[in-house]
């Protein structure tokens, strides 16, 4: 009996001659079994978010990579669900556009008989996207992102969850997805530290912050750019500034990374 | 309608000799007793309005909606056989939705006026079903601006700065003449729209009735097609009160 993967099961070649497809109407057992996704192809980089009292902050970049190369400098990452929540989604930027399409299926019906009432909150998105994740891996066909559910729920608190390829979900009032988890979290949690610390940091302080860790994640995460989105949810609104700049930028530090700058040895 | 079937208004899809389908005509006459609906095209939307006969006091106010949505941007409403209308809205529904599955974007009013239409028109074409017992107004706000159409029973259906349907009509196209269409704005279409439902309702002054109103406008509804608020009702309702009141006033 055949051992290798793809001719699993099937007489030996070298034994019985070549096994004839048509005996079994099997299809072609020469070409590779099929597969699903394994790797993303077009990738955005980290989604950050953060609560602060009245509401959450959510920030992403604009770049969408094909492998290491900057490919489109002009993504949008961060997509408005109902009147109340911004989905922000890192990974492969076309699993990222199909569920955009899911979600506005989503508030599209939603709204067929519940005009103008609200009825799609935060922890809903949240619920309905994490069930979608993780079915998909259960099929192991992942949909290849990490995503960010910010905004505000149904008792008007701030509302920030994570859910990913996996279907794993967790909630903190600092998140951050990809890079971002490992340059910018540390930098958020400085200002919520614990769950309840977010009641006490204003938008002011939450908004510097935020820019201040997509400066770093351009400064460090070579698949960023320095153009980001930025929303803020408040009860009853979503503001969303589109392509700002990062500010201020200081990139004397690159001097001493072996290889980068006067050091090429 | 004068002339009687001699027998060729029996099946649906069959001529008389001098060449009328009067299955289809029947259905005009279902649409002509149904309640009143109308819309009104203004300067960045349209709005709708229908006349709700309470059939039984233990109904619930407000409940029953019957001017529906079928994606963000675009609103229907019928007269005729409600049940009809139900399923013409679903039909819609799953229009749009194909719609944006095949080309990712939004349906152009349009295109959705076609697609319901030839629908409308293929239940003309067959012994084994009935034509739609309704009037469907449907309109909304796109790429190109505002529309609204209106598709009759024999599936024909035109575009219209204002268009009204059941009961009513022939009052309330009298005003829908009357006013500045689409250059109004749709603040003021709202109340006009309250206007003359209230206004075409005097025939049948004696039954109850609930007044529903939606829009879809660029500037007061970002595009998207909703009922106005309970205090916006409130408030049409009164302007129509008040005009219809002025002008039983000026006939004494």
């Amino acid at each position: 009996m055949e051992q290798s993967p793809i001719n699993w099961g099937r007489p030996r070649d070298d034994i019985y001659g070549h096994y004839s497809d048509a005996i079994s109407q099997a299809p072609n057992t020469h070409s590779l079994p099929k597969k699903h996704t394994q790797q993303p192809t077009v990738t955005g980089s980290s989604v950050i978010g953060i609560k602060f009292d009245k509401g959450v902050i959510v920030a992403a970049d604009t770049l969408a990579s094909y492998g290491s190369l900057a490919r489109f400098d002009n993504m949008d990452r961060l997509t408005q669900v109902g009147d109340s929540t911004i989905v922000g989604i890192g990974g492969d930027v076309s699993d990222m556009q199909y569920v955009q399409r899911l979600l506005e299926e989503l508030e599209i019906e939603e709204n067929y008989d519940n005009s103008g009432d609200q009825s799609l909150h935060s922890e809903n998105i949240f619920n309905y996207l994490s069930k979608v994740y993780y079915n998909r891996r259960s099929k192991m066909d992942p949909l290849w992102n990490a995503v960010l559910v910010g905004g505000v729920d149904s008792k008007d608190e701030p509302f920030l969850s994570h859910v990913d390829l996996l279907g794993v979900t967790f909630s903190s009032p600092a998140l951050a997805t990809g890079f971002g988890a490992y340059l910018a979290l540390p930098l958020l949690r400085q200002l919520v530290p614990y769950p309840d610390s977010y009641k006490n940091v204003t938008e002011a302080d939450a908004r510097a912050m935020v820019e201040k860790c997509m400066k770093v994640l351009f400064y460090r995460d070579a698949r960023s750019i320095d153009k980001y989105d930025v929303a803020t949810i408040t009860k009853g609104n979503v503001k969303i500034e589109k392509d700002i700049k990062c500010k201020d930028q200081n990139w004397r530090f690159a001097e001493d990374i072996r290889g980068y700058g006067r050091t090429t040895s | 309608m004068s002339s009687i079937g001699t027998g060729y208004d029996l099946s649906n899809s069959v001529f008389s000799p001098d060449g009328r389908n009067f299955q289809v005509e029947y259905a005009s006459k279902a649409v002509e007793n149904g309640s009143t609906s109308i819309a009104i095209k203004c300067k960045d939307g349209v709005v709708f309005a229908l006349e709700k006969i309470v059939t039984s006091k233990l109904l619930v106010p407000g409940a029953n909606q019957r001017i529906q949505t079928v994606d963000k941007h675009i609103g229907v409403v019928y007269s005729g056989l409600v049940p009809d209308g139900r399923h013409m809205v679903s039909r819609g529904r799953s229009e749009a939705y194909n719609w944006r599955s095949t080309y990712k974007q939004a349906i152009p009013v349009d295109s959705f006026a076609d697609r319901l239409g030839s629908y409308t028109q293929a239940y003309t074409l067959y012994n084994s079903v009935r034509p739609f017992g309704i009037a469907t107004i449907l309109g909304g706000v796109d790429e190109d601006g505002p529309h609204l159409f209106m598709i009759e029973p024999s599936g024909s259906f035109w575009g219209y700065h204002g268009a009204a349907a059941g009961k009513g009509r022939q009052t309330a196209k009298n005003e829908l003449e009357k006013l500045d269409l689409p250059n109004i704005s749709a603040r003021d279409a709202v109340n006009e729209a309250a206007r003359i439902i209230y206004l075409a309702h005097e025939d049948t002054k004696d039954k109850e009735f609930e007044l529903e109103i939606s829009w879809v406008s660029a500037s007061e509804t970002g595009g998207k097609h909703q009922h106005i608020s309970a205090e916006h009702l409130a408030e049409a309702k009164k302007f129509a009160e008040q005009a219809t009141s002025d002008e039983d006033d000026m006939e004494e």
